[in-house]
């Protein structure tokens, strides 16, 4: 323990970083993070971190924030995980899903560091997960979305083929189906959470195909700019992206991690923090739905809000039956509600969907 | 009108530049530093120098350096000899691919022998990616700057779409990712609590054998002939096409091996985020080191040297990560610059006027 302490203490000396917090809990407490992409994404790192400044402001000289952004998910991610572990960090949050394995790596080796890892689902005694369950915003997308739509083709840009994403087209589809018999869903994937490139390209391969609403699931605000450019309609991702498409902004999803990292690292403080899981959506406010625009008519507002009440209140779940497989085959009867497990390895179209899920 | 004129530099002032090289990105960086608000000194100190002194960050230059040195290595010989190999980040992907299949195809294998056949699949690998462009020039005289720098957008798409299907961990959610390598397909850590690898002391090795053969083997003097007087090479006999195939393989195959011991090693199994530019860096390594052994192993050390530094500035100046791309750009630019200076004079007026 001794010569830990002390290799810890050198380390944060030579780093010309302020004394690391020590057991008794009255030095400031350090919190790292670390992000997939710049913090000046707009999107998903983007959030996080206001989710860290939020730290900042709630606790003040109690607590010390650090970052480290644009951390490509290979062989780096690891050394910057421990580099943060090995300099006085008490609790660090690695948020995307390729450091799920680094992550663990790391938290074996410091059992005193306490780690949370987004969005993954391997734990630890000192590692947590945590993740939004962003398909219900999506249900609400979704069916504002059905409504919006003159060309009946929704176009949705999908990064990888991991449940959450799966879950994310699924749920979307099936509000807006309800809606919207006729509504088509176009995907294009690719293969990427931020490239802003990529993802513009996307936004216009979609647009040629008759797209008149964009959702997607990858970072950037690249599609929304298209969406603005060529006068149809997007959501926000992740963050409000408003600033981006002031006429083709319906509404978005906004991750709002503030609450939940403040909590846990009064945990942190408290000495109570303990390794678990978390999956909050709308109900706690970790999936938030932003504003709705005037361009969205009044009574689907209405109906919009509806949605995202019942489903804050528990009376509606965003997978509720009868419900077929993409193939035809039954998934969910009538009035049955999807399980967690189910979702968690969601790895299937619903029926209507066209398309192969690449597998 | 200023124009350049050709200038014989003495082999010390040439072995100097990078010196001067890494002093003028020190001063500029720590100019942009000072910009951005950020206490230049502080800065400099913390990417050029703590690292040296923190046990942990001592060890991770290793496993940055490593990769480096085996792959400009591999592409010094090219380069002496005019054969420009630009795509080494192919054959690293190559490399990874071959030997982590193999890796793969031995799942909960236990045996000594598993580790050695990866590292063979991937030096294989690396040689066969290389041979395209070898054979593609040979045969038909295609530049092979453009044909392997082509073959590095193939590799990084057959690597995508390998562990997208059919190298893809059954187990994994169907994310684009194989599964973790087993203990006997895991490159062995020397140093507890550290990365060290036993790909480590390999890299040493490499230079060292390197070394041997420009000094003390024909190939290496046919090399060095080849580089400085093409001709004279050809009127002694030494076949071109032959040194363009033994060029291009043997970077290709070292190339091969640094992937698979990024595999392996570090990351521990195959992803689409595994290439992280080696290849490419290596390319500024092998000129940093002047294209000798030595001088390589020193320059992989300097560029692993602001990757782990810049890490370290990024989070405890809270300097952005596009701050610290520019300034490792900045060293090979100021290199190519004092080169430039170190070969040819300045000259006022217009070129070819007597």
């Amino acid at each position: 323990m001794i010569s830990r302490r002390s290799l810890i203490a050198a380390a944060a000396l030579t780093l010309g970083l302020a004394a690391p917090a020590l057991s008794d809990g009255h030095e400031p407490v350090k919190v790292g993070f670390i992000y997939v992409g710049p913090i000046g994404d707009f999107g998903w790192s983007y959030e996080h971190d206001q989710g860290r400044l939020a730290i900042e402001e709630h606790f003040g000289d109690k607590v010390e924030t650090t970052y480290l952004e644009s951390v490509p998910e290979g062989p780096d991610a690891e050394r910057a995980i421990r580099q943060m572990a090995q300099s006085g960090h008490d609790l660090i949050f690695t948020t995307s899903f390729g450091y799920m394995n680094p992550t663990l790596k790391v938290a074996e080796q410091f059992p005193n560091v306490k780690f949370e890892h987004a969005t993954g689902f391997k734990r630890a005694d000192n590692l947590s997960t945590y993740s939004g369950r962003f398909y219900e915003g999506r249900t609400v997308l979704g069916h504002i979305a059905g409504h919006m739509t003159e060309t009946n083709t929704i176009g949705y840009i999908a990064s990888f083929p991991i449940p959450e994403v799966v879950r994310g087209i699924n749920s979307a589809y099936l509000a807006a189906k309800e809606v919207n018999p006729d509504v088509e869903f176009k995907i294009v994937w690719v293969s990427t959470w931020f490239d802003p490139g990529k993802e513009a390209d996307a936004a216009n391969a979609l647009i040629e195909q008759g797209a008149d609403v964009i959702m997607q699931h990858t970072d950037s605000p690249a599609a929304m700019t298209i969406a603005e450019e060529k006068g149809i309609y997007a959501f926000g991702q992740a963050s409000d992206m408003k600033q981006f498409g002031p006429n083709a902004r319906l509404s978005s999803i906004i991750d709002n991690w503030a609450p939940y990292y403040i909590a846990r690292t009064q945990a942190v403080i408290d000495g109570t923090w303990e390794s678990m899981d978390t999956w909050d959506g709308i109900a706690p406010g970790m999936t938030e739905i932003g504003e709705f625009s005037d361009k969205i008519p009044a009574e689907v507002r209405a109906s919009a809000q509806e949605i995202a009440d019942k489903i804050a209140a528990g009376e509606m779940h965003s997978f509720t039956g009868p419900i077929n497989k993409q193939d035809g085959s039954a998934w969910l009867a009538d009035g049955e509600t999807a399980d967690d497990g189910t979702l968690l390895g969601m790895n299937f179209y619903v029926e209507g969907i066209t398309g192969d899920l690449p597998q | 009108m200023l124009t350049l004129e050709p200038h014989r530099a003495g082999p010390v002032k040439q072995l100097f530049t990078p010196v001067w090289a890494i002093l003028a990105t020190m001063l500029a960086g720590g100019l942009l530093f000072l910009l951005l608000g950020k206490n230049p000194v502080e800065a400099i100190r913390i990417i050029f120098v703590d690292p040296l002194f923190d046990p942990f960050s001592r060890s991770e230059l290793f496993i940055k350096a490593a990769p480096l040195a085996i792959i400009a290595t591999g592409l010094s010989f090219g380069f002496r000899a005019g054969v420009w190999n630009i795509g080494a980040e192919g054959q690293f992907i190559l490399g990874a691919i071959c030997g982590g299949a193999v890796g793969l195809a031995f799942y909960g294998v236990e045996g000594v022998y598993v580790l050695p056949l990866m590292a063979l699949a991937g030096m294989a690998g690396g040689f066969a990616w290389a041979m395209i462009p070898a054979l593609l020039r040979t045969r038909f005289n295609a530049n092979e700057i453009l044909v392997s720098l082509m073959l590095v957008y193939v590799a990084t798409l057959l690597l995508s779409a390998l562990v997208s299907g059919p190298l893809r961990d059954p187990d994994g959610f169907n994310f684009p990712e194989s599964r973790q390598f087993h203990d006997s397909a895991t490159l062995p850590i020397l140093i507890e609590r550290t990365r060290i690898h036993i790909g480590i002391p390999i890299a040493f090795l490499i230079s060292v054998g390197a070394w041997l053969i420009l000094q003390r083997h024909v190939f290496g003097f046919h090399i060095k002939l080849m580089g400085a007087a093409p001709r004279a090479a050809h009127f002694a006999g030494v076949s071109t096409n032959r040194m363009v195939v033994l060029c291009l393989g043997i970077s290709g195959a070292l190339a091969g091996l640094a992937g698979v011991f990024e595999a392996a090693g570090p990351v521990g199994q195959l992803v689409p985020s595994l290439p992280t530019g080696y290849g490419f860096t290596a390319i500024i390594v092998a000129f940093l080191g002047r294209l000798q052994p030595l001088g390589i192993l020193f320059a992989s050390f300097v560029l692993a040297l602001t990757i782990i530094g810049g890490e370290t500035a990024q989070f405890s100046l809270q300097i952005p990560a596009a701050a610290i791309s520019v300034f490792q750009g900045m060293l090979l630019f100021f290199l190519l610059a004092f080169d430039i200076f170190t070969r040819f004079r300045i000259r006022r007026g217009v070129a070819g006027v007597a």
